[in-house]
């Protein structure tokens, strides 16, 4: 039995990278009445500021022989992929007290719809654990229980310490038919941390899990960014005795360092392609470059006498925005690639940097200086209209970065003292801190997730 | 060998240096007339405590100590040199060009209300701007380099108006 549901492509990159990478195999599409992706639903709108969250239930799973691991597996398991549901702010996971269905007894491939709309789900997950160990067989099933049909089926088998890598597949599979993008919960973040004693570059999980020091060269490094095959981490280090600009090999470690006089700094990737621009000094003043994937200047972007730094692609890549100070104060100014122009588009306040293209194309999250002193991140449309304040009145916020997804957005603030990274959905509600490490951390740069 | 001889001739700053600043730990730069900045500065350099062997070696290094401890400041965003940044500057570029074999690293470094990189850019922008005014007075441009700290290395980490004053700075340190 081979997955039939997913497209052709999508399918030969699954099987190989589970079965060479994470030995989990995904065995098989469970009956479903919808074709993957074939219909298509709007649960979710993650444009919609007074979005309502979509009540779901999730009863622990069904253990297929009922021994003590296996229904510990059964459990953990659905707290689990309540926890990835509820990270998202666009889920109210139903209490599981309040369920009428027992859930020892239900049969988790044809459920009664009548017991779950009752209390109110309007989504329902239902799962079953074969424990064989160190072997485990899942099966995840998402019903819509309102119209009363199974939207998706997924069968997993794999190793027991792979759980937590198939509850994100489906988790990923769930939002993709709900909101139409996959990817939130295999991204990574990339971020600054001085745990160590020095500022370094750490990557971790979506969910702040797995943090994972990548440069331990005991000086200062700065704003990193990966590409979007996940492989290369961009950044700017002292550890030569100057901020020059490093793209490293996150598995391999092989670096190359942007050799020239000045300064190397705000890397950003161009979507889809194995270059990336950076603000390099060289020439007397801060300007925007385009770069090979080994840090060789393949051209200059801007010329204005001044500050011109922290450029961001739109997804297509035909603009880039940037911070310059070409008009007196740090502005957002979008360029269009082809002709060349380049229109300011923040006109409020007098210190605005660190824009952020959103990967769905139609906003720029960015950092603002209030009147009153503190830094807020805000909110734009790419034609300068629509401008949303996300934070506000909690310490100084800065650095704001889109999940692959467009869902959400993290971002650092010192809301509770020192520096620290959290997260919100993408219209600002849901604000939480992601993790708890010494250190101060900051710089968060939200990123596909790595691959080998 | 030539190690050694930094090594005792970076001791001969570090030791009456701790004891300046320990003699004269306040004090903030205040950015009012430029006149009585100068005066004032002058007048708050200690006389160098007695050197081992001889006064002049340690006028020489009181000079040198008063050079690197004078910082340059600067307005919140701006890299613009004003009247009392110009006056310091200008008995810099006196002492340097007394002192031609001297080479020089300008640091730009910003207050911590800015964003990471930009402060990065806008420390550039300060050391640079304090470069430029010392070669137009005549310093070699060859004897300096700049390097910028953006907002990582704060003199005082408090978050207050005078901290952040004093941290927005071009320093200067000799080689």
């Amino acid at each position: 039995m081979v997955d039939s549901g997913n497209a052709g492509c999508g399918k030969t990159l699954a099987v190989k990278h589970t079965l060479l990478v994470l030995g989990i195999i995904m065995v098989g599409l469970l009956s479903t009445g919808v074709a993957f992706g074939a219909d298509k639903y709007d649960y979710i709108d993650i444009n919609n500021p007074l979005l309502r969250k979509v009540p779901i239930a999730i009863p622990f799973f069904k253990p297929a022989s009922g021994n003590g691991a296996e229904s510990e597996t059964a459990q953990t398991g659905a707290i689990l992929l309540s926890d990835t549901l509820s990270f998202t702010g666009y889920f109210k996971i139903l209490d599981r007290g309040s369920f009428l269905v027992d859930d020892r007894q239900f049969d988790v491939a044809a459920p009664m719809f009548k017991g779950w709309t009752t209390v109110g789900a309007e989504l329902l997950v239902t799962g079953s654990v074969a424990l064989n160990n160190p072997q485990v067989e899942m099966e995840l099933r998402l019903f819509d229980t309102y119209n009363e049909r199974q939207l998706i089926g997924r069968k997993y088998t794999g190793n027991v310490k792979d759980i937590r890598v198939m509850i994100h597949r489906f988790c990923n599979e769930i939002m993709g038919l709900l909101t139409g993008s996959t990817g939130l919960f295999e991204s990574k973040i990339v971020y600054i941390s001085s745990g160590s004693g020095n500022k370094e570059v750490y990557i971790c999980d979506f969910d702040g899990y797995n943090p994972t020091q990548i440069t331990h060269n005991q000086s200062i490094n700065l704003s990193p960014a990966v590409s979007h095959d996940g492989k290369w981490v961009a950044y700017t280090s002292y550890s030569k005795g100057k901020p020059d600009l490093f793209i490293q090999n996150i598995s391999d470690k092989r670096t190359s360092v942007v050799d020239k006089k000045g300064m190397g700094i705000s890397p950003a990737w161009v979507p889809g392609r194995l270059e990336l621009s950076a603000s390099l000094s060289f020439s007397g003043d801060p300007e925007i470059y385009l770069l090979t994937g080994t840090g060789k200047v393949i051209n200059r972007l801007t010329d204005s006498p001044g500050i011109d730094v922290s450029p961001t692609w739109s997804p297509d890549g035909n603009k880039m925005a940037f911070v310059s100070r070409r008009g007196g104060t740090p502005q957002i100014y979008v360029q269009n690639m082809n002709s060349g122009q380049a229109d300011r588009i923040t006109f409020q306040g007098n210190n605005n940097t660190q824009p952020e293209w959103s990967p769905k194309g139609d906003k720029i999250v960015y950092t603002a200086l209030e009147k009153g002193g503190g830094f807020n991140i805000c909110l734009l449309g790419v034609d300068g209209k629509g401008l949303m304040q996300l934070t506000r009145g909690q310490g100084d916020n800065e650095s704001p970065s889109w999940s692959p997804d467009a869902s959400m957005i993290a971002f650092s603030s010192t809301r509770e003292g020192t520096s620290r990274i959290y997260v919100m959905t993408a219209y600002g509600a849901d604000q939480r801190r992601l993790m708890s490490t010494p250190g101060q951390q900051s710089e968060p740069k939200w990123s596909p997730g790595v691959t080998n | 060998m030539k190690r050694r001889y930094w090594v005792i001739l970076a001791m001969l700053f570090i030791v009456p240096g701790l004891m300046l600043t320990a003699s004269c730990a306040k004090k903030a730069v205040k950015p009012e007339a430029a006149v009585s900045k100068t005066d004032d500065s002058a007048k708050k350099v200690p006389p160098a405590p007695p050197a081992p062997d001889d006064a002049g070696k340690s006028a020489t290094l009181s000079a040198r100590e008063k050079f690197m401890k004078q910082d340059v400041n600067f307005a919140f965003d701006s890299a613009v040199l004003d009247a009392t940044a110009q006056a310091i500057l200008k008995d810099k570029a006196d002492w340097l060009k007394k002192n031609a074999d001297t080479a020089t690293t300008v640091e730009g470094h910003c207050d911590e209300r800015g964003t990471v990189a930009y402060n990065v850019a806008l420390g550039e922008r300060r050391a640079e701007s304090a470069k430029a005014f010392l070669v137009n007075m005549g310093v070699p441009a060859a004897k300096m380099t700049t390097i910028s700290y953006g907002k990582e290395k704060p003199l005082d980490p408090a978050k207050t108006e005078s901290a952040y004053a004093k941290n927005r700075r071009a320093h200067f340190v000799l080689k």
